[in-house]
């Protein structure tokens, strides 16, 4: 093999590594994990095909702005460390801002490139996020349960 | 006895070495997509066999074969190539007669899979026999495909499906089969002959023995049986056994039913169409006789002659020197997979499984394990594996599984052994903040 192909090849493994740093770092330390006491608003999902659960604390002041963002949940490293990098970056924005963080910028947060099986692992906190705008503690405004979300859809395994 | 008449190698008469490492060379170069490598560029190691196998060069120019030699429809036609045609198809039903030892190749139904098997023994038998109250008897290990036919049989009945639970060693007792024979009375009893997470061979000729003393019916599913050891369904004397041609080297899309004649015999068609009638009139319609009242519509030809190409490939080799080999792979990853710290294997000791190593990494998912042992060339599968009771009876969410087949190599199960090694040095959490704020 010339020293070019071994070069592309080894950029090609590279970009293959999902687990860079960066993610590993935010897996294993993650940016407001836990619960948070004084939420206003708080939802929770899982995937039931692999078994992650993210939930999602929020406190919004009364501009609608995001004050505190904290999530806690269990799962692979793609769906930890994509929550805790989410509610690091949605802090200070507004509910209004937060309606236009689509997908597709979830998966760009992210980083790392990811097939389809996997952004699945990686658009749940963003569910959740976009649910839990929604689902304020004292239970006044509808739960949006049925939010549908643009990700590809993790079929079952034999 | 083989479609040329030659008797199958049997483990008594077989001159060759049970060992076949001498020939494991050989039988890798029949399967031509073993020599790609994956995306990360490393050499492909496949592990993913109790979901699918590879096929055979065999299997595939069988098909080529049908295709571009003599492909028509089977049965009502009176030309060239669907003479020859229905003449192969019904060949292909015989080797499969004579694979399972069935006592007439009229008992042998060919469907889409093992999931269709089951579906069609539920809808046909099910709703002729069974009634509000009635109870179906499953394992707590099944298939889904085991388990949601019989749910819908009791939404439209009104009966209970029961499992019975799993012992601690991951096998299940006979008293524990006889205790729910007893206690439940069911009419039917469905299990599955291997476990496709487990491995756990469950002793199958026993449990029906058990099954005929509460005057139960039997279906076993063989789907992850067929491929590694030889089933006979006489010896077995279930009512229904059931299998997939995509886990024994044969294509995708099809698959058995066999059922004991007069049980076939007794039960109506399930689909209704072309070639599963005698006669039809605008008034009502007469069914076909066996196998064809249970095939309606064009059959999987090509894909029937496949598995006859799988079936006469994977009986060459022998069923019992397979198995032989499958179970040196299985010792090795077994002991190598439990001697690494953090590591649980999820299944018996090697003795009582076929080819499958299922486990878990404390602190490491499933898909994390799987997406790595991916980049280092190692397919396994990670999730449920369409198991999702057994998974909660065992108080996971997922596994990881490897399993093996004839053309797995020692130094395959090592470098998964290495790998998930390093794996778990990567994921394990090492308590250090690292992350710049
Ligand atoms: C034990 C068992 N039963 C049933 C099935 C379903 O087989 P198929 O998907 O070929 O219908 C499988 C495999 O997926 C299996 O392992």
């Amino acid at each position: 093999m010339g020293e070019l192909e071994t070069q592309q090849l080894a950029a090609m493994q590279n970009e293959k590594d999902i687990y860079e740093e960066h993610v590993l770092d935010h897996y294993e330390d993650p940016f407001h994990r836990g619960p948070l006491e004084d939420a206003t608003h708080a939802h929770e999902a899982n995937n039931p095909l692999c078994g992650d659960v993210i939930h999602i604390d929020l406190r919004l002041d009364s501009e609608g702005k995001i004050e505190q963002a904290w999530f806690d949940g269990e799962g692979c490293v793609i769906s930890q460390a994509s929550a805790s990098m989410l509610v690091e970056a949605i802090e200070g924005k507004t509910v209004e801002e937060l309606r236009e963080f689509s997908a597709d910028d979830m998966l760009n947060l992210f980083g790392p490139k990811l097939t389809p099986n996997r952004q699945k692992c990686c658009l749940l906190s963003w569910r959740v996020l976009q649910g839990a705008v929604h689902s304020p503690l004292d239970g006044e405004e509808e739960d949006q349960d049925g939010l549908n979300f643009g990700g590809p859809s993790l079929k079952e395994e034999s | 006895m083989t479609s040329n008449g030659e008797q199958m190698p049997d483990i008594a008469t077989d001159p060759r070495p049970v060992d076949f490492s001498g020939d494991l060379a050989k039988y890798r170069e029949d399967f031509p997509i073993l020599s790609r490598s994956v995306s990360s560029g490393e050499p492909l190691i496949f592990l993913d066999n109790a979901a699918s196998t590879q096929r055979p060069r065999a299997v595939i120019d069988a098909i080529s074969h049908c295709y571009e030699h003599y492909y028509a429809n089977v049965h009502r036609g009176i030309h060239t190539l669907s003479e020859e045609s229905t003449q192969r198809y019904e060949q292909a039903r015989a080797t499969v007669a004579d694979f399972v030892h069935a006592a007439s190749p009229k008992e042998i139904v060919f469907c889409a899979g093992t999931t269709a098997a089951i579906n069609t023994v539920a809808r046909s038998w099910g709703d002729a026999n069974i009634g509000a109250g009635d109870v179906i008897l499953l394992t707590i290990a099944e298939h889904h495909a085991n388990i949601v036919p019989w749910h819908q049989l009791a939404e439209r009945t009104g009966c209970k499906v029961e499992f019975i639970p799993l012992g601690e060693d991951h096998t299940i007792a006979d008293e524990q089969v006889a205790e729910a024979l007893a206690r439940w009375q069911p009419k039917l009893f469905s299990f599955v002959a291997t476990s496709n997470v487990l491995g756990t061979e469950f002793p199958v000729e026993r449990w029906v023995a058990l099954a005929r003393q509460h005057n139960a019916t039997v279906l076993v599913d063989a789907a992850q049986a067929a491929p590694h050891e030889k089933v006979d369904v006489q010896a077995w004397d279930a009512d229904f056994v059931v299998f997939s041609g995509h886990k024994i080297c044969g294509p995708g899309g099809i698959g058995v039913l066999y059922g004991k004649e007069q049980q076939l015999e007794s039960m109506p068609p399930f689909l209704g169409g072309g070639a599963m009638i005698h006669r039809v009139t605008t008034s009502g319609y007469e069914p076909a006789g066996l196998p064809e009242k249970f095939e309606a519509g064009t059959p999987p030809i090509a894909d029937a002659i496949g598995l006859e190409a799988a079936i006469n490939y994977v009986s060459d080799i022998g069923l019992e020197r397979i198995a032989a080999h499958e179970r040196a792979l299985c010792q090795v990853a077994d002991s190598g997979l439990r001697g690494i710290d953090g590591v649980r294997v999820i299944g018996p000791t090697p003795e009582l499984k076929g080819g499958i190593v299922s486990f878990v990494i404390d602190g490491v998912h499933s898909h994390d394990i799987a997406h790595q042992l991916d980049t280092a060339g190692i397919a396994v599968r990670a999730g449920h594996h369409c198991t999702m009771p057994l998974h909660k009876a065992l108080g996971l969410n997922s596994t990881t599984r490897a399993s093996f087949y004839l053309y797995n190599t020692i130094d395959e199960v090592h470098q998964l052994i290495e790998s998930v090694r390093e794996l778990r040095a990567k994921f394990a959490p090492s308590g250090r903040r690292r992350r710049r704020r």
